[in-house]
């Protein structure tokens, strides 16, 4: 109980700036004092470069020769594989469920975010107008969907829209009357799995971005919004005007972190395929690379996928990147 | 009544609805596995356990008919526990390296680790599946261990980082006036004030081997080798109808540790997270 009452607080400092909870940083002075030290920084960089090296790097090296090679199961177990070079990048680019699986996770991933942020910002907002008694117990409740493993949430909303016990089926029907949601199957239709999905994933996302968006709302002061108040700004045009541009640095990173996130989703998808989903029909990015290469045992062509994907994710990681390397002044 | 008292008890009203909202999976899990496995199949529904019973749990931890839940759990705990200290002492020394000494690539060390904490886990599976299969490290802690360092490695070091620097060197220099080593002085007086960095860091990093599924799912699938979010998911590609009230009652035995670590971390989780981007 005590840990949650201190949330405000505690969150605000580190994340009002998007900066670490940590004192002053060491001041030039200091810096220029900072030993150049010969060899020993190399060899405190070791263990972390050498871990690196072999579980990235190789890797790394290995999925870009795959993804220019014929290679099969019959490769696998020893056959010599041959080069094709550009021929599966051309393949995967022209077929369509390739394009089906792409459009599929850019709308999925779009209408993930859109939704979490407009929500997570109302409750961020909403939480600045609550007295303390229900602040506290609204974070309590987020704090328990934010600390499920993505994995037993998905099983958990999986048995609430169950078909035959499911407690959203039970309710519908006999709350409300529905009929026709009696052994209602929710994972069948496509659309109806993505929405089932995305509820899985907004439900856990929100309380991350409420939580950082309440703890930058607290930054903004309150004698500027007073006088704006004064001045005769309504509520909306204090918020246009003031609390938006003070939010707007936290708002960005927020934004991009969840496209990040909802583009590389896979538990949620892969979990609810198992509990009633059509995989073809539902795989996004993430699902469909592991369904061509290890499901499928196509590596040369799972290899070229996952070489397209890292490289849209990495295009949309870069203003991220840029973003913490000026924020922290390296 | 006022319009700004009806505005505070509207406000209070939608946040227990919220509250409602983000805890009722959370209670219906405890609740399913509270109650028989036949009852849950009933057609009424049952809101409170009215017929408490342990016996999922029971089942869960030792129907022989079933991939044990102890093994499963003993390898999450191995594999966390060995990731966690690794990753801990590897990211330290990094984060020293970095931090109070000045050397040319030092910034593209940095810049690196930010490009490696992005590159999408689910497009590297087809070769880091390889790549340890080629070591013959599938299905071995040792195997799994190092691919979960290496994915927690650079969030690690990037926070460490930040805490080793918001202490000032000012009180280092201070030491080695009074004759401590430059080794003696770090040792003595930083490391101490590192504590609440490391913990925090550390459960970060507990929490991500814990939860993670994909990598464990391709690596280590051979039944005795499992972690528990691959061994739930046994439950659910089972042939038959699934055991809904058992596998509530796995969720809940998986989830515990991650809920009660999460809101020992809670006060720096934002902050950590904005900075590290690690719940995917």
């Amino acid at each position: 109980m005590t840990t949650v009452d201190t949330a405000g607080p505690d969150l605000a400092p580190g994340a009002g700036e998007g900066r670490r909870p940590t004192p002053p940083r060491p001041t030039r002075a200091s810096r220029s004092r900072s030993r150049r030290g010969g060899l020993t920084p190399y060899a405190l960089l070791t263990p972390a470069l050498i871990v690196l090296a072999l579980i990235v790097g190789w890797p790394l090296v290995q999925l870009v020769v795959t993804s220019f090679q014929e290679f099969g199961r019959a490769q696998v177990f020893g056959a010599p594989p041959a080069w094709v070079w550009f021929e599966n990048y051309a393949d995967v680019l022209t077929d369509p469920v390739f394009h089906g699986v792409l459009l599929r996770s850019l709308a999925f991933a779009a209408a993930c975010v859109v939704t979490t942020m407009l929500f997570g910002t109302l409750v961020a907002l909403m939480m600045t107008r609550l007295t303390k008694f229900f602040r506290i117990l609204l974070s309590i409740g987020m704090l328990l969907a934010w600390a499920m493993p993505a994995l037993t949430a998905t099983v958990v909303w999986g048995w609430m829209f169950d078909t035959a016990y499911g407690v959203v089926n039970h309710v519908l029907v006999n709350w409300f009357g529905l009929a026709e949601y009696f052994q209602h199957s929710w994972l069948i239709d496509p659309l109806s799995f993505f929405v089932v999905a995305g509820l899985i994933i907004v439900w856990g996302a929100v309380p991350f971005v409420a939580f950082t968006l309440y703890a930058g709302l607290t930054q903004v002061p309150d004698e500027v919004l007073e006088a704006a108040q004064l001045d005769g700004a309504g509520g909306v045009a204090r918020f246009r005007l003031i609390v938006f541009p003070y939010l707007k640095p936290i708002f960005l990173i927020v934004t991009i972190l969840q496209i990040i996130w909802d583009l590389r989703v896979f538990t949620q998808i892969f979990a609810l395929q198992d509990i009633g989903g059509i995989r073809a029909l539902t795989s996004t990015l993430g699902v469909y690379i592991y369904q061509t290469s290890i499901a499928g045992g196509d590596f040369g062509h799972g290899g070229a996928t996952a070489v397209i994907t890292a490289i849209l994710l990495m295009s949309i990681s870069v203003f991220y990147i840029r973003h913490l390397a000026k924020e922290e002044e390296l | 009544m006022t319009r700004a008292r009806l505005a505070t008890v509207a406000y209070s009203a939608v946040s227990v609805v919220l509250f409602a909202f983000f805890v009722f999976p959370v209670y219906w899990m405890v609740n399913t596995s509270l109650q028989p496995n036949n009852e849950i199949r009933g057609s009424d529904l049952h809101f409170w356990p009215d017929n408490l019973t342990l016996r999922n749990y029971e089942t869960v931890l030792f129907d022989p008919g079933r991939t044990p839940f102890l093994p499963a759990a003993g390898n999450s705990l191995t594999v966390t526990i060995l990731t966690v200290v690794i990753a801990l002492v590897f990211a330290f020394l990094a984060s020293v390296a970095v931090t109070r000494f000045r050397f040319a690539s030092r910034r593209a060390f940095i810049i690196t680790i930010l490009v490696v904490q992005m590159i999408p886990g689910e497009a590297m599976i087809v070769s880091i599946f390889r790549v340890i299969d080629g070591w013959h490290l599938l299905n071995t802690i040792v195997g799994l261990t190092l691919v979960y360092v290496a994915t927690v490695l650079p969030f690690t070091i990037w926070t460490l980082r930040g805490f080793v620097n918001g202490v000032p060197v000012e009180l280092e220099e201070a030491a080695m006036i009074d004759g401590c080593s430059r080794a003696g002085a770090f040792w003595r007086v930083t490391f101490p004030l590192l504590a609440p960095g490391l913990v925090a860091t550390g459960v970060f990093g507990f929490i991500q081997a814990w939860n993670e599924f994909i990598m464990a799912l391709v690596l280590n699938a051979r039944p005795e080798m499992m972690t528990l979010p691959v061994w739930l998911r046994t439950f659910l590609v089972a042939n038959g109808t699934t055991n809904w009230a058992g596998l509530m009652a796995g969720s809940t035995l998986m989830a515990v540790p991650v809920i009660v670590f999460f809101l020992v971390v809670q006060g720096r989780m934002t902050s950590g997270l904005v900075s590290g981007a690690v719940k995917g």
